[in-house]
């Protein structure tokens, strides 16, 4: 069962070659006997996962189409879970359990979809190699050696290590999609907007984005069209119909115009990557679509600019963790300030204090025109970027990352090589664009990602694209060797 | 030397919204602790702001009432700073793009001046909760009902230059705002808090001094008092030799003395930027001349009105327009009693003092204006004497019945009007008063009149002060004439 797509167990629940109960003990299973290799799980709800279950089995009893009813899936535990422990890998949040369901919770459980449990990630989604979480680093399933990527690592492992067959994960970025590279898995992030922030610790508000990962296209369009919706809880949700992302799957890429910008094959990208994402480029021609060479002149800065715009904004959103209300509180404070200083240096580990500190400086007075207002402008220059390079094309495709998933600790004392990760997806967050990565190939046999971008709300799209890819190359279903 | 003093004022003003500016928790004063506050007022993690429609027609309406300019889009930024009343670690406040831009208020000092005072602009900011310090054995406890209760914040120029101005422009700010009915003006409950920025140079200088701020003055009587007090220390320190210390200063109303809280080098780096949970809110034309067309009579234009309408005098007229509930009140008991003169004789004289003496306000009057004007109807018919109207006042302000014709009833104070009785008693006290009779007989004519008044007296006495003193005069005079 667990090799089986959503798609594929959505048939077999209707087919009663098992129950969602079945099918949800399965699964379970699997977490408590396989997961101690990746470390992805830091909750297994099974009394939850359970109950869900049953309900969803008499929800199929009586005919619901949904096509995630009886589904179990895992969430990424940055989204709030009612009565069940949301850490966002962090010791702050160790023993917080919240009073409400994040709206994409709430969202996924009405589909009918069973929540298996709750997924590690890097500290507050600081972290492009799941290092920082304070459960421990996850494991890419392909290496154990290796990082899944980050920040959504524990999603990518969980689903590439076939313990769910799908995640919810969130991208400020690229925490998606790199790690979607890292672990050979279909990874999108939506438009800013599309899907609610509301229940999701925030990291860097104006970036911040929930998407999901699975091992298929169609799997990721089943999902994200139960996942997005307005939500008046959320100011910055865009107030537009949702879509079934699976009704327009099947349409011909005949006279699709890709753009290629030559800024994502530059300096430091591997050649082996290069070389398959161009192989792909040559599969897309040659079902019609045509390459367009375009420029995203201001991407060489789109990491310092992020490096600016998401530590300042994470400074302020991380001020409410002072050991007052509810999460980790030093012992026997003596006054107010040794309250906070205690709690806030116990509570938060290394890299979320760095970027804590980076974002304080960066907007303190004196230096805030320097750094912020200057972002702030690097960020609009970026965004008409990709507004002109969209008046030529209907899709941008690059690599996701420069290398394949590398060795714990590579880049543990260079903050900067970490950042560098995420070069060539930063740039989607800052203009608030869908993006998203499905596997092209393996170098040093390990899955790449290709990434695809599209324009506001051209979700539909993007999981069109990947999908008809998928129907005709296998990179897609490979697991990681030794997975059964 | 000749010292001038030069005022501005920070006013912070409650606005009297049901729910709070970015939550849907209730904002009522006096509410149990922490009964008031939701999770987003708790500044729980995944939780966002949303914004309080009501509490931008609130700034909107006070805008148009001072002529200022609308910002047709407002932005709110994050000022950081930690208090463990500041749930969130910042306050949601508005810095470069205010709701409410320049303006002006007029006002009249009590020799008959006017001045017209600069509104730098007005901003929509969230209050914070409270910090108890009593009752918790050495800890604090945080309440936080207050905490997101919306707020405007309205800054002037420097234009006023001494206690009497600064006062008379903050009654003018409670009468403008209370006649809007965008905020309870309840001082006492905190609906209305002065900060004051003082600052002292030679009289004939142009350069302004350094200034002081006195903050959190929540009475005018206060305010009078921090102001002068300042004002004596800052020419103190400057003519011994010193100079002043930019600083935030606390006054004390209690023990009538003040002290520096923080200078300008130990004040916060506040670290603002634009909120990225809350969008730029924008107001079209529309928007603001619907406001402007529901907006209601402005004190101005209703003292006017009193004036023409009911033939209040000046003085009079401007005392009850001056805030809202006043005026409601006034113009009910005028308009149910059909006697304005002694409508407003009531509201300022009787009415006024029970307030005063209970240190309430008139939205809060145990005697409304319905019963106020069946006292006042009482009077005009004859029923009973000014005198004996206070009496039933006083039982209505006791509780003691419900209408003035109830109190009346139960009380036996009616006023005996009935001719026959008044005679027999008028006939009674003459033939028991034979000395008077012959001094009324022997008196000049012209000196008989002022002998009528013992007549009068003993009938009053005898009828226990309830007959109609008009009846009896004519009584008196017709039968003791008779005896001439």
């Amino acid at each position: 069962m667990h090799t089986k797509t959503i798609a594929e167990l959505a048939a077999g629940l209707r087919a009663k070659e098992y129950t969602s109960v079945e099918l949800t003990q399965h699964f379970l299973n699997r977490i408590k006997n396989l997961d101690s290799q990746y470390n992805s799980f830091v909750s297994i709800t099974e009394e939850i996962a359970l109950a869900q279950a049953k309900e969803a089995d008499e929800r199929l009893a009586k005919g619901d189409a949904n096509p995630l009813c009886g589904i179990p899936i895992a969430h990424k535990d940055i989204f709030c879970t009612n009565g069940v422990r949301t850490a966002c890998g962090s010791k702050m949040l160790d023993n917080f359990i919240p009073p409400y369901d994040a709206t994409v919770v709430e969202n996924l459980r009405a589909a009918g979809a069973v929540m298996l449990g709750k997924v590690n990630m890097d500290e507050f989604a600081m972290g492009s190699s799941n290092e920082t979480s304070f459960y421990g680093p996850v494991k890419n399933p392909w290496d154990t050696d290796c990082v899944p990527g980050g920040s959504s690592g524990g999603s990518a492992a969980a689903v590439a290590g076939l313990l769910a067959p799908g995640a919810t994960a969130t991208d400020t970025g690229g925490s998606i999609r790199q790690p979607a590279s890292h672990c050979g898995l279909t990874g999108i992030k939506p438009t800013y907007g599309r899907v609610s922030r509301w229940g999701m610790i925030a990291f860097a508000s104006s970036l911040d984005q929930a998407g999901v990962l699975t091992r298929s296209a169609e799997d990721a369009a089943i999902m994200l069209s139960a996942m997005a919706s307005y939500d008046d809880k959320d100011s910055t949700c865009i107030n537009q119909p949702t879509e079934d992302y699976t009704a327009t799957l099947g349409n011909s890429l005949d006279g699709l115009r890709i753009g290629v910008p030559k800024e994502y094959f530059g300096e430091g990208l591997r050649p082996e990557i290069a070389e398959h994402v161009r192989t792909a480029l040559k599969w897309y021609e040659g079902q019609g679509a045509t390459l367009v060479d375009i420029e995203l002149p201001h991407t060489h800065l789109s990491v310092p600019a992020y490096y600016v715009i998401a530590p300042a904004e994470c400074s302020a959103n991380l001020s409410r963790f002072d050991g007052v209300r509810y999460g980790h509180r030093c012992d026997d404070p003596k006054d107010l300030n040794d309250l906070y200083k205690r709690t806030r240096a116990e509570g938060f580990g290394d890299e979320v204090k760095r970027r804590i500190l980076v974002g304080t400086y960066a907007l303190s007075a004196g230096y805030y025109d320097a750094y912020y207002r200057k972002a702030m402008k690097v960020r609009r220059l970026i965004k008409q970027d990709f507004d002109q390079a969209f008046e030529k094309v209907d899709v941008i495709m690059g690599p996701t990352t420069t290398a394949p998933a590398f060795k714990f600790g590579a880049k543990g004392n260079d903050p900067v090589a970490m950042y560098l990760e995420d070069i060539y997806t930063i740039a989607t967050n800052l203009a608030g664009l869908p993006g998203l990565s499905i596997p092209c190939g393996l170098v040093d046999e390990k899955p790449v990602g290709l990434q695809v971008i599209g324009k506001a709300f051209d979700e539909g799209k993007l999981l069109n694209v990947a999908h008809q890819y998928q129907l005709a190359t296998d990179f897609h279903q490979l697991t990681a060797p030794g997975i059964k | 030397m000749e010292w001038e003093t030069v005022i501005g004022l920070e006013v912070h003003v409650q606005l009297a919204t049901k729910t709070k500016i970015f939550s849907g928790a209730a904002t009522q004063f006096g509410a149990e602790p922490n009964t008031q506050a939701c999770a987003i007022d708790l500044a729980m993690p995944g939780t966002l702001p949303v914004a309080n429609e009501e509490a931008f027609r609130y700034a909107v309406m006070f805008g148009l009432a001072i002529d200022a300019e609308i910002g047709k889009e407002s932005v709110f930024e994050r000022k950081n700073y930690f208090y463990p009343d500041l749930p969130k670690g910042y306050q949601t406040t508005q810095l470069d793009q205010p709701i409410v831009g320049p303006g002006k208020v007029d006002i009249t000092l009590d020799d008959g001046r006017t001045k017209t005072v600069r509104i730098h602009h007005a901003h929509l900011e969230e209050d914070a909760g409270k910090s108890l310090h009593e009752d918790f054995h050495g800890m604090s406890g945080i309440d936080l009902n207050r905490a997101g209760t919306p707020l405007i914040e309205i800054v002037s120029e420097p234009d006023m230059s001494n206690a009497e101005e600064a006062v008379a422009y903050a009654k003018k700010l409670h009468s403008i705002v209370t006649s809007l009915g965008i905020c309870d003006g309840e001082m006492s409950q905190g609906s209305m808090r002065f900060d004051v920025n003082i600052s002292i140079r030679p009289k004939g200088e142009e350069k302004l001094g350094t200034r002081t701020e006195t903050k959190n003055l929540n009475s005018f009587r206060f305010m009078e008092e921090a102001i002068a007090l300042e004002v004596e220390r800052q020419i103190e320190v400057l003519e011994s030799g010193g100079s002043i210390t930019q600083e935030t200063r606390l006054y004390d109303g209690d023990t009538g003395k003040a002290r520096a809280m923080r200078s300008k080098e130990e004040a916060n780096d506040y670290r603002y930027f634009p909120c990225p949970d809350l969008l730029p809110v924008v107001l079209d034309e529309d928007y603001i001349n619907a406001v402007r067309e529901h907006l209601p009579e402005m004190p101005e234009a209703r003292k006017a009105r009193f004036a023409s309408d009911y033939s209040l005098n000046d003085y009079d007229a401007g005392i009850l327009s001056s805030d809202r509930a006043t005026a409601d009140y006034f113009e009910q008991t005028a308009k149910l009693s059909g006697d304005a003169k002694l409508a407003a004789n009531w509201v300022m004289g009787e009415v006024s003092a029970k307030l005063n003496a209970s240190e309430t306000t008139i939205t809060h009057s145990v005697v409304n204006a319905e019963q106020l004007a069946g006292v006042i109807l009482r009077i005009k018919d004859g029923t009973i004497s000014s005198k004996t109207a206070k009496t039933v006042f006083e039982a209505l302000w006791n509780q003691e019945g419900d209408s003035a014709d109830a109190v009346i009833e139960a009380k036996g104070l009616k006023q005996v009007s009935d001719t026959g009785a008044l005679e027999a008693m008028a006939d009674e006290v003459i033939a028991n008063s034979p000395k008077q009779v012959d001094n009324y007989k022997n008196a000049a004519e012209d000196k008989r009149p002022r002998m009528l008044g013992y007549f009068v007296g003993q009938i009053m006495k005898a009828s226990k002060g309830q007959a109609n003193p008009q009846a009896i005069n004519e009584i008196l005079l017709k039968k003791l004439n008779e005896l001439l």
